[in-house]
């Protein structure tokens, strides 16, 4: 067996850290239905580049990718408050959060 | 961090303590005399211009580290900081009449642009990545709000949604890239990570985090293919906030790339050089394109502020430091002038009804011969017609990319800004040559005809005095 299978190294963060990043990428592009959803992928965004932050903190030995992550965080909780306050109001106005039947504005 | 730290960073405290005070000085002033939240905004922004000055950096050789490095302050912080705060000043005064029109007129829109400010400052003197981020998103945090103003709106609510689903990706991309910076070099200060990235031009994965870092930069300018939000955000959102959004965030977009691609990733600047020849020429090209068949005026100027981050870009892509206070004067000199145009959209607004209409401006010399005259000042300017400040700061910019043998780029350049002027030129003919719809008078107080007076003749002095303006953005580089 290789030992891709057998030891935890760096590339194995970054892979799901990759994974994650493109998964969320891809609910906010192939999402058409909920506002709700299209959070919940940027929260996943966030969280995908603090694995890799933090791999690679551990990775150099210091600890400057773990301080960045805590800043993360903390501004995820603030742009998620933001987020929900929009999405009350946009719900109180159009009575729906069907990302598609946002199309007032085009041209 | 010791006592200097806090001196090199008092303006930004400074404007932090002033805007949590506004918040709370908002919560027990009654309606009458919401007034004074204006004035003493105003006053902050004076105060803290005063404290710039007093210490102003203005050599490029100084530059003074706080906070381990996270913050720098030198000459082009200065300049950049300085022309934040008269630029917001005169929001201020044009916001204030236009949110008592449109029944919004609370402490929130001076605190959450504050807010803005600060953001804006904080990203201007940012020395590591960690800056960048935390001012970019304070910027970002403070406009989704902001652009949600009016709160009963169906169109700002949308616009607020859109906007910040856009920019939360951007800035998800961006930190995914400084991830991967951070990880090629293993430190998050950007003359750190400008060293280790000499050793390294080549890595493959720093190029991959430099693509991701572009995307973000783009996107927070409005380049093309990442400028769909700046269309709808800037006509579903309310004029006064749009003007803010069309100002202040773009001087700090426009440090935020100098920092990261020419402080941080220069020894990288072959590869970023490409990626931003593109994203410059799709620019101008589709942005003076669309604007030419659009209606609405707050559409027209958002293509407009579309194919105008194309030009500073330019100046930008050259990696000269030429080009660079060429693209900073550009930025400058578009913040004034974005700025004036909302400013005249608010003036011919009535309650309620704001004049976003292309139709609105007809005959406007015959209701207002001063309002159409300034406007008249800001589309030339716009349109790159000479003597007008508009006119330098392309001139400016094409001069950058001739030098760096882009001529093609140059002649892409000048073509466009001739197809672009066509709808510029369409606003002053509307305004001299048709007649007038309606004979309501264009009223608006003393001190926000006085400042918009002014605003259009900055077009005109900034333009013939240029060297000034031209030695202030030379000597930041």
């Amino acid at each position: 067996m290789s030992a891709y299978f057998t030891e935890l190294t760096l590339a194995h963060f970054l892979t799901l850290g990759a994974i994650l990043f493109s998964l969320s990428v891809a609910g906010i592009f192939l999402n058409r239905k909920n506002v709700i959803i299209l959070l919940m992928a940027i929260e996943l965004m966030l969280l995908a580049v603090n694995m890799n932050f933090v791999a690679f903190s551990r990775f150099h030995g210091n600890a400057d990718g773990q301080v960045f992550v805590f800043f993360i965080l903390t501004v995820a909780a603030a742009e998620a408050a933001i987020g929900l306050a929009i999405l009350v109001v946009l719900f109180r106005n159009r009575n729906t959060i069907n990302v598609a039947e946002l199309d007032d504005l085009k041209g | 961090m010791t006592a200097n730290d806090l001196f090199i960073a008092l303006p930004e405290l400074f404007i932090l303590g002033m805007a949590c005070l506004i918040m709370l000085i908002d919560l027990y002033l009654p309606d009458n005399r919401r007034g004074m939240v204006s004035f003493i905004s105003v006053m902050t922004l004076v105060f803290a211009g005063i404290m710039v000055m007093r210490w102003q950096v203005t050599d490029a050789a100084t530059v003074q580290y706080a906070f381990n490095e996270t913050f720098v302050r030198d000459s082009m912080a200065d300049v950049l900081k300085l022309f934040c705060f008269v630029v917001l000043g005169a929001i201020f005064i044009y916001a204030k009449h236009y949110l008592r029109m449109f029944k919004l007129f609370q402490g929130e829109y001076y605190v959450l642009s504050l807010f803005l400010l600060l953001g804006a400052m904080v990203l201007i003197s940012a020395a590591s990545l960690l800056t960048v981020y935390l001012g970019l998103e304070l910027i970002s945090l403070s406009s989704y709000a902001l652009v949600a103003l009016d709160r009963d709106n169906r169109r700002g609510s949308e616009a607020a949604m859109k906007y910040f689903i856009l920019g939360s990706l951007a800035s998800g991309l961006l930190l995914y890239g400084l991830s991967m910076i951070y990880g090629v070099t293993g430190t998050l200060s950007l003359s750190g990570i400008s060293e280790m990235a000499a050793l390294a031009s080549n890595n493959i994965t720093l190029i991959f985090g430099l693509v991701f870092v572009v995307i973000g930069v783009a996107f927070k300018l409005g380049a093309v293919p990442f400028h769909m939000w700046v269309p709808d955000v800037y006509h579903g959102a309310p004029a006064a906030v749009t003007m803010l959004i069309g100002s202040v965030p773009k001087l700090a977009a426009f440090a935020m790339a100098i920092r990261l691609l020419d402080n941080g990733l220069s020894p990288l600047q072959d590869q970023w050089m490409g990626m931003l020849t593109v994203l410059a020429a799709l620019s101008i090209i589709i942005g003076n394109l669309v604007a030419i068949a659009q209606t609405n005026l707050k559409r027209m100027l958002a293509y407009s502020t579309i194919s105008h981050m194309g030009f500073m870009l330019l100046g930008i892509l050259s990696g000269t430091a030429q080009g660079y206070s060429a693209a900073m004067f550009y930025s400058i000199a578009y913040a004034i002038m974005s700025t004036g145009a909302f400013a005249v959209l608010i003036m011919l607004s009535r309650a309620g009804v704001e004049a976003e209409n292309l139709d609105d401006y007809k005959g406007l010399n015959q209701r207002s011969p001063l309002l159409a005259a300034v406007m008249l000042m800001l589309m030339f300017s716009m349109a790159g017609i000479p003597v007008f400040v508009g006119f330098f700061a392309k001139w400016l910019v094409i001069q950058a990319i001739l030098d760096v043998g882009l001529l093609w780029l140059a002649v892409l350049a000048v073509v466009f800004s001739v197809i672009g002027s066509f709808y510029y030129l369409r606003v002053v003919k509307l305004m001299y040559f048709d007649e007038p719809e309606t004979e309501v008078k264009v009223t608006a107080p003393a001190d926000f005809r006085f400042v918009l007076t002014i605003n259009g003749l900055a077009q005109l002095l900034l333009g013939i005095f240029a060297n000034a303006l031209i030695a202030l953005c030379v000597a930041s580089f």
